[in-house]
């Protein structure tokens, strides 16, 4: 398995602009390829779409996390008041529920805060220390200021460094290279 | 980030002033930001402008080292007024506080484009001002090393916290928004610090913002999930902002002290949070914008705008202190009027006055545009409302506790150098974190200006 281990990541072809990348990403998809990946420095708009992407978990995690934020803050408070500390202040009840509305509320949105972020970046892998494309040195300056990139990577059943670069320059795109995985 | 066309984004108003002027691509607002982070040198004004600042943040250490010698005596609080300064001081700074993440969260909600060149550094600027919120009530307390009782942990004393006042609720409030408003800032700086990571020149810069952007590499798959996340933050901020400032003026209505049990009380705190808010932002960006050269980008258009949610905001302000005064006479308590008659009469009555001339009349003149699209006069009301703001705290706090149910209880309040060393201390801390922000962060969000640049060339083609 190791020794016929190919040191490829992928091959990246750069765009000038997103109207090029999105283009791109439709026609690779119709031309059969699976792991593509559009890169761009800003959010684009319907790049999910040409892409093929479907919804994501983030906002699942997110309930999640707001429903143990609320439930546990509200159930806590419960547990606080009327079981672990109980105060008689002149013979109120101690389960007074609307007095613990406001914890309830903040401790809610912080769950559903904290599990946006964490959940979006854990989802995205991030932190990642070191990635293949980072080998590009025009990746490396340019798709987080100024360009587009699209990158076949290597795990797509039907790669081909060949293939995969003639059908990006088909494509118009500049500065098509092979990139290594270490 | 933003989709389909907002109705103030109409031809007739872009063409009176554009939220970015024309003529930017990808690389040059890249560039034109990223320069203020990364190539420019820090100029003699920067420097000037951090020293002050930062002697005040000395004078700020002094004040809290003697404070924790001598305890809260050398401040002006007495019984009847425990409260003082540090309240007063500590409602104005999380008022100001709740601009940045209105801005952006709410107006990213509503489809604004302008709120793009702002919602950053008004950010940063929440973050510093409920840091600087947060100091006073710790301090407040006279031994903030037992700040941690306030949190419900397990303590070998078997006590919990009581969860039915408003200032545990307070607690919570405030530390909640503090760390949401850091998660938005930071989720929003991640394609930014990335940006900085790979134009950084040098190893020591490109490992720190290396660091800090975890390896952001623009991909569309983790934009697609950024921008779920980003989206649902906006939603989650947006009632919590309006949250906080509500619990804040519970630590007053829950109270039965003439003047402050009211029910108008949180639409009204909430409504000069935002009011005081937006009058720091101002406040801020009229000079940053002249300093940096930013003109481009903060354009009038941003300052006309913030303008129009002043008077919108002030106009609430004024319908609260009026209906606070109407609703004291109308009910018929006697110690609601007396407390309307000390406001106009007694002692204080002199901020009463002041409060009403900075936060209700001076800012009607911003009804005329010729007054919104004047650089000098917009920054000299925008000082004034917050010189209003803070007129408006101590009204409450200080008449209120002076003059409550028994004669035998009034008192009179007036601060100590220390309590001005304080604020000033506060004030300072506020600009010096301003100037490190500037220079180590971008002040404006880089990948949503390229937003913008792509959408103007869209509208273009």
């Amino acid at each position: 398995m190791i020794e016929h281990r190919s040191h490829t990541y992928g091959v990246l072809g750069e765009f000038e602009n997103e109207h090029q990348l999105i283009a791109a990403a439709q026609k690779s998809r119709q031309a059969g390829w699976v792991s593509v990946e559009g890169y761009a420095p800003f959010p684009v708009e319907g790049l999910s779409e040409a892409l093929g992407l479907k919804r994501n978990k983030v906002p699942l995690i997110t309930l999640i996390g707001g429903l143990l934020g609320g439930l546990g803050g509200f159930g806590f408070q419960y547990w606080v008041a009327a079981i672990s500390y109980p105060q008689n202040i002149g013979g109120r009840p101690l389960y007074s529920w609307p007095a613990f509305i406001p914890v309830t509320f903040e401790l809610t949105v912080l769950g559903a805060s904290l599990s946006a972020v964490f959940g979006m970046l854990a989802l995205n892998g991030l932190p990642q220390p070191h990635h293949p494309l980072f080998n590009s040195d025009r990746f490396a300056k340019h798709a987080t200021s100024d360009k587009f990139y699209l990158c076949i990577e290597a795990r797509d059943p039907k790669f081909s460094v060949g293939e995969a670069a003639r059908f990006l320059q088909g494509l118009n795109a500049k500065h098509v290279t092979e990139v290594q995985d270490d | 980030m933003s989709a389909g066309q907002p109705p103030i984004d109409s031809p007739e108003i872009r063409r009176l002033s554009p939220v970015i002027e024309p003529g930017y691509t990808y690389a040059s607002v890249t560039d034109k930001i990223s320069a203020i982070v990364l190539t420019r040198p820090a100029s003699l004004g920067w420097f000037a402008g951090f020293t002050l600042a930062f002697t005040f943040v000395m004078v700020l250490t002094v004040a809290i080292a003697w404070l924790v010698t001598k305890g809260v005596g050398i401040w002006g609080i007495n019984i009847p007024i425990g409260w003082g300064f540090a309240i007063v001081n500590f409602v104005w700074w999380i008022g100001i506080g709740h601009a940045g993440t209105l801005i952006s969260a709410i107006l990213f909600l509503l489809n604004q484009k302008w709120r793009t060149s702002i919602n950053r550094f008004a950010e940063a600027m929440t973050l510093f001002a409920v840091a600087c919120a947060g100091m006073f009530p710790l301090i407040h307390t006279g031994r903030p090393w037992m700040a941690y009782y306030m949190f419900p942990y397990p303590s070998t004393m078997g006590i919990w916290p009581q969860f039915r006042s408003p200032l545990i609720w307070d607690v919570f409030a405030v530390s909640t928004y503090g760390t949401v408003s850091l998660l938005f800032w930071f989720v929003g700086l991640i394609p930014d610090l990335a940006t900085l990571r790979d134009r950084a020149v040098g190893k020591p810069k490109q490992i720190i913002y290396g660091m800090l952007a975890m390896g952001w590499r623009g991909s569309a798959r983790h934009w697609h999930r950024y921008q779920s996340a980003y989206l649902l933050l906006a939603g989650l901020a947006t009632p919590l902002v309006l949250s906080v400032h509500t619990v804040v003026s519970f630590d007053f209505s829950i109270a039965i002290v003439p003047g402050w049990h009211t029910t108008i009380f949180p639409p009204y705190f909430v409504a000069g949070a935002i009011y005081s808010g937006f009058a720091m932002v101002l406040t801020i960006a009229i000079p940053l914008r002249a300093a940096y050269n930013l003109e481009d980008f903060i354009t009038m258009r941003h300052l006309e705008n913030m303008a129009k949610v002043m008077l919108a905001t002030g106009l609430i302000v004024a319908y609260g202190y009026f209906f606070e005064f109407f609703l004291s006479l109308y009910s018929g308590n006697k110690f609601d009027v007396f407390l309307v008659q000390q406001r106009l009469h007694g002692p204080y009555n002199h901020f009463y006055f002041a409060l009403i001339l900075c936060n209700i009349l001076t800012p009607q003149l911003l009804w005329f545009q010729k007054v919104r699209t004047n650089i000098p006069m917009l920054f000299i009301m925008s000082l004034v409302i917050n010189v209003g703001m803070w007129l408006e705290r101590f009204v409450i706090v200080v008449i209120s506790l002076t003059r409550d149910f028994m004669p035998s209880a009034w008192g009179r309040y007036s601060a100590t150098i220390w309590d001005y060393a304080t604020f000033a201390g506060t004030l300072g801390l506020f600009t010096m974190l301003l100037f490190l922000f500037v220079r180590v962060l971008p002040a404006i969000s880089i990948a949503e200006m390229r937003e913008l640049v792509a959408h103007g060339s869209k509208e273009h083609e």
